[in-house]
């Protein structure tokens, strides 16, 4: 299978001195759904802008199927579609123009533009907001809008920076749907997010960034994998004053009045069941406490940065 | 990108620029044919009556090729400018930098789109002058071409404006203390053998006066330059400006980080 894109020992230095890449070494195979994660100020948007020809490059090769960026950029962009963080339509211009301006500018014929332009205003619920100047959409629909100029050109690779950022949790599920619907049809998506439940509900592969270099680039389930403890949080029947001795297992009542269990990979929770059973607590309901790739995340970027996590504690305290 | 491809994503800048000043025509078109009716009524009219004949030819006819370049040169100028710091003000231009429509072509649809409020705006104040005097034509194809290259000109240079412009202000600066200046010393109003002979001399280094003059001998077939020499130079001027926007864009001067 072919890489939807092939970056090497990439690197970006700002007029400023700010080096914001550290030499990225990054592989995105055909047909993944992928999640670029770091922290903000990481390097996620400035790679995204570097493939996409936002931001010029310092060294380093960049590939789109197969094309270099730097002796082939016509047709790496005719493969690639992109949704920005920030909103960048003209907010005077009518929906549709928007969408099919996009299209005139790949090439593609007026005729054409406006069929692919109603199949994706239709498929992410705009149609019907066609005619009206993009300013007066609610913000989920100018992000729809966004995704919609991006595939109007129907690209092989879909980068989407932060594309659920400030949107209504019902939209973000029903953008999640569109977007593994679009993804099982063929195109490669790489995604950036905050919303780490985001990656892992939607993506197959991950890497996470941190001061400009890549510090893990692995599967989602590679990935959970190395979590070698997760907490439950556990609602009883009755309230708990005090955190049960499980043993084996330890545990705590939170703010809420529920108890959370901390279980490691080689425990069983039918062992802490057994536990509360003997104790005559009775469970009605069960729930993981924190995203698993959160927590993992965390623990990676901390990892990176020691010095500075410390030092960022002795601020905060 | 084809050949075919490549027409197709100019037509698409060309047609949204076209699109954008006809929509705020209140602001793009309105203006230059209610400023130029006032100069034809008040300099043509009431002061021109008095002021007799320039060059051999009554004022009004002599002002109203200057006025129609005027007119020409400013709204060209100001829609590449605008527009395309517009564009970049609302990061709208990315659509066009992430899209594989290379720089030439990105460059030849902005001073299409200029070229067209420019044209349009000189045809608007051509017909209101009809108005005033009878217009007659000495030399159709150096109306025709000295008309086009000056509103190709001002439009590359409003591009390079628009691409080292910063901030709002850095837009009109450049129309109001350079070109308003040179365009009401460029022999609009009067004919340059009326200044002594160091002005005249000065004025000779201002490349707006050889275009009004190309534009009004094609119209009344009277000079004060070499209309030959003037297109020249507009041509040059233009091939250089347009390399200097080229280098602009390949350098993403403005638009890339």
């Amino acid at each position: 299978m072919t890489n939807a894109l092939q970056i090497e020992n990439l690197v970006k230095t700002y007029d400023d001195g700010m080096q914001a890449l550290k030499g990225v070494d990054l592989d995105v195979k055909e047909g993944d759904f992928f999640a670029l994660l770091g922290p903000n100020g990481a390097g996620k948007s400035t790679i995204l802008g570097i493939v996409c020809s936002l931001v010029n490059k310092t060294s380093g090769k960049v590939r789109v199927f197969g094309h270099d960026i730097d002796t082939d950029i016509s047709a790496a962009k005719l493969n690639l579609g992109v949704v920005p963080q920030e909103l960048n339509f003209n907010q005077f211009e009518k929906v549709f123009d928007i969408v099919t301006t996009q299209a005139g500018y790949y090439g593609i014929p007026i005729k054409k533009a406006r069929v692919s332009a109603e199949r994706y205003l239709r498929e992410l619920g705009l149609w019907h907001k066609r005619d009206s100047p993009a300013r007066s959409l609610s913000g989920g629909m100018k992000r729809r809008l966004m995704i919609a100029r991006a595939l109007v050109h129907e690209p092989k690779l879909l980068i989407l920076d932060e594309p659920t950022a400030g949107v209504d949790i019902e939209l973000r599920r029903s953008m999640w749907t569109f977007l593994e619907e679009i993804n099982r049809q063929g195109v490669t998506i790489i995604l950036t997010t905050h919303y780490l439940e985001e990656a892992e509900a939607l993506c197959r592969n991950i890497a996470i960034i941190d001061h400009g270099r890549i510090v893990k680039h692995t599967s989602k389930k590679a990935l959970l994998q190395q979590l070698s403890m997760e907490t439950f949080v556990l609602d009883t029947e009755r309230p708990l004053q005090e955190p049960p001795k499980l043993n084996g297992f330890t545990t705590q009542i939170d703010n809420e009045g529920a108890l959370e269990v901390e279980v490691e990979k080689s425990q069983g929770l039918n062992e802490v069941f057994v536990e509360l059973e003997r104790q005559n607590i009775k469970v009605l309901s069960m729930r993981t406490k924190a995203n698993r790739l959160e927590e993992l995340f965390l623990r990676l970027v901390e990892e990176n940065n020691p010095d500075e996590r410390r030092s960022e504690e002795q601020v905060a305290s | 990108m084809t050949p075919q491809a490549l027409l197709v994503a100019f037509n698409t800048i060309v047609i949204r620029e076209i699109r954008r000043f006809t929509r705020i025509w209140p602001q793009t078109l309105l203006p230059p044919a209610v400023t130029m009716t006032l100069y034809f009524v008040i300099f043509g009219n009431l002061i021109g009556a008095r002021i007799g004949e320039m060059d051999g030819f009554e004022y009004m006819s002599f002002i109203v090729p200057g006025l129609i370049m005027m007119a020409v040169i400013t709204s060209s100028y100001a829609n590449v400018v605008s527009s395309f710091f517009g564009m970049k003000f609302q990061r709208s231009i990315e659509e066009l930098l992430v899209s594989p429509v290379p720089n030439w072509v990105i460059l030849l649809g902005y001073v299409a789109g200029g070229m067209a409020r420019g044209l349009g705006v000189g045809l608007i104040v051509t017909l209101l002058s009809l108005a005033f005097t009878r217009l007659q034509i000495h030399n159709l194809p150096v109306v025709v071409l000295t008309v086009f290259l000056t509103s190709a000109l001002f439009s590359v240079a409003g591009f390079i404006n628009a691409m080292l412009a910063t901030k709002f202000d850095d837009i009109s600066i450049v129309p109001t203390f350079i070109l308003t200046p040179l365009t009401y010393l460029g022999g609009v109003f009067y004919s340059i053998q009326l200044l002594p002979d160091f002005w005249r001399a000065v004025s000779m280094l201002n490349p707006i006066l050889y275009m009004v003059n190309a534009f009004r001998y094609g119209i009344l077939g009277a000079s004060d330059v070499n209309v030959w020499i003037a297109l020249a130079m507009i041509f040059v001027f233009i091939s250089a400006l347009s390399w200097l926007a080229l280098r602009l864009l390949k350098r993403g001067k403005g638009i890339r980080h």
